[in-house]
């Protein structure tokens, strides 16, 4: 976790500051699958819908 | 190969593994967590570094959840932040258990009895409703509308019958003492501080089981209150930097993805014809922790390998099952004539 959290930048953060930035960043990150899921979904979901199909 | 300092190998396990979750998640309503902790334990992880790597994986996948389900109209909010309330308080309690045990030495043990005894408890119950009657026990699909259609189970009523003040009204036309609300909250914050679970697999059924909420509210009420209780029981955890990044970051990118996968099964296969794999998952997940301590009593490292083998094949299994019959459901439909409409 420690080389994780030098990589993002979060090396100079403690306690609730730290905290707050870890939980922030998973959150962006579910934001940011569910829209980008959903647009990946509504693009290529009936082709693979039909791939599977057999169609 | 390195990403922001984690092996590309590590990266793409997670992802995977959260992909199978996000299958089951998608699928049962629930969080999977219960996987994920015992995994990292197996897998070597710190007791409080796997705790609290779940309860932020819980977190993520719970705040796509609600996404998802907000439409849906089945959350209960009074009941969502009493639960909340409740809910804080035994994680703090659980959480400060934990480092207890830790700091005299038996975390990973204790955490580890626990897991067996609750995976245990739950799938042998859920596999014995499934194979008695072929799909009691209590169904996840919130979006067949039939809310308030379930019957009150005894211990529900017997719990609605308590009128010790204030009562409170319930989605599903009914009271509920706040005090049994928040004993159910605390039990169950209880377990998801101590264990690093959203507590989905407890307190859904709970909801259902002690309070006798309709299940299709307590799903989406319990789906709520796990952002809450994800988000605070990771925050308090992640204050002294327990959260793994490289762990929540790629668990959660394949879990959002799976549960898309896993919520279209629910519109082609009956849940019932999967339950029992579920109840299977859950003994499997409970003979999984129970070997690894085994091998750790009795000093045979190879355990901690049959032990992770075991939890990622249950998944596995249950994924595949679930994919597998969505997929011949699809089939089944494109290859069927179309109904007659001329009578």
């Amino acid at each position: 976790m420690v080389s994780t959290i030098l990589q993002l930048g979060l090396d100079s953060l403690s306690g609730n500051a730290l905290a707050v930035a870890i939980i922030g960043l998973v959150l962006v990150e579910a934001i940011v699958l569910y829209f980008g899921y959903g647009l990946l979904e509504s693009a290529l979901g009936k082709r693979v819908i039909d791939f599977l199909r057999g169609i | 190969m390195e990403i922001l300092g984690v092996g590309i190998q590590l990266l793409a396990m997670f992802t995977s593994f959260g992909l199978l979750i996000g299958i089951l998640f998608g699928f049962f309503g629930m969080g999977g967590s219960f996987l994920v902790t015992p995994a990292l334990l197996v897998m070597g992880y710190k007791p409080n570094v796997a705790v609290a790597s779940g309860l932020a994986f819980v977190f993520g996948t719970s705040v796509i959840a609600t996404l998802k389900h907000r439409d849906l109209g089945q959350v209960d909010y009074k009941l969502g932040v009493l639960m909340i309330a409740g809910t804080t308080g035994g994680i703090e309690v659980g959480k400060i258990g934990l480092e207890y045990l830790q700091h005299i030495g038996l975390a990973g043990t204790v955490v580890s009895i626990a897991y067996i005894g609750l995976l245990g408890a739950i799938g042998a119950f859920v596999t014995y409703t499934a194979l008695k009657d072929g799909g009691g026990g209590i169904s996840h699909d919130v979006e067949e509308g039939d809310e308030g259609a379930d019957d009150i189970p005894p211990i529900a009523q017997k719990i609605q019958s308590y009128n010790i003040p204030p009562m409170i009204s319930v989605r599903g036309g009914f009271t509920v003492s706040l005090w049994m609300v928040l004993a159910v909250a605390f039990a169950t914050g209880l377990l998801s501080g101590f264990l690093g679970v959203g507590g989905g697999f407890i307190r859904m059924p709970a909801l259902f089981y002690l309070v006798g909420v309709p299940v299709p509210v307590a799903v989406g009420t319990d789906l709520f209150e796990i952002v809450f209780s994800g988000g605070i029981g990771s925050f308090l955890y992640a204050q002294s930097g327990a959260v793994d990044l490289s762990i929540v970051v790629p668990l959660l990118a394949g879990s959002a993805l799976g549960a898309r996968i896993g919520a279209g099964a629910t519109n082609l296969v009956d849940e019932d014809d999967i339950k029992v794999y579920f109840g299977v998952m859950l003994l499997l997940g409970a003979i999984a922790v129970a070997v690894r301590e085994a091998g750790s009593y009795l000093g045979i490292e190879v355990f901690d390998l049959v032990s992770l083998a075991i939890i990622v094949g249950a998944a596995l299994l249950v994924s595949a099952a679930v994919v597998v019959s969505s997929v011949r459901e699809l089939r089944a439909s494109s290859s069927s004539p179309e109904p007659s409409t001329a009578d």
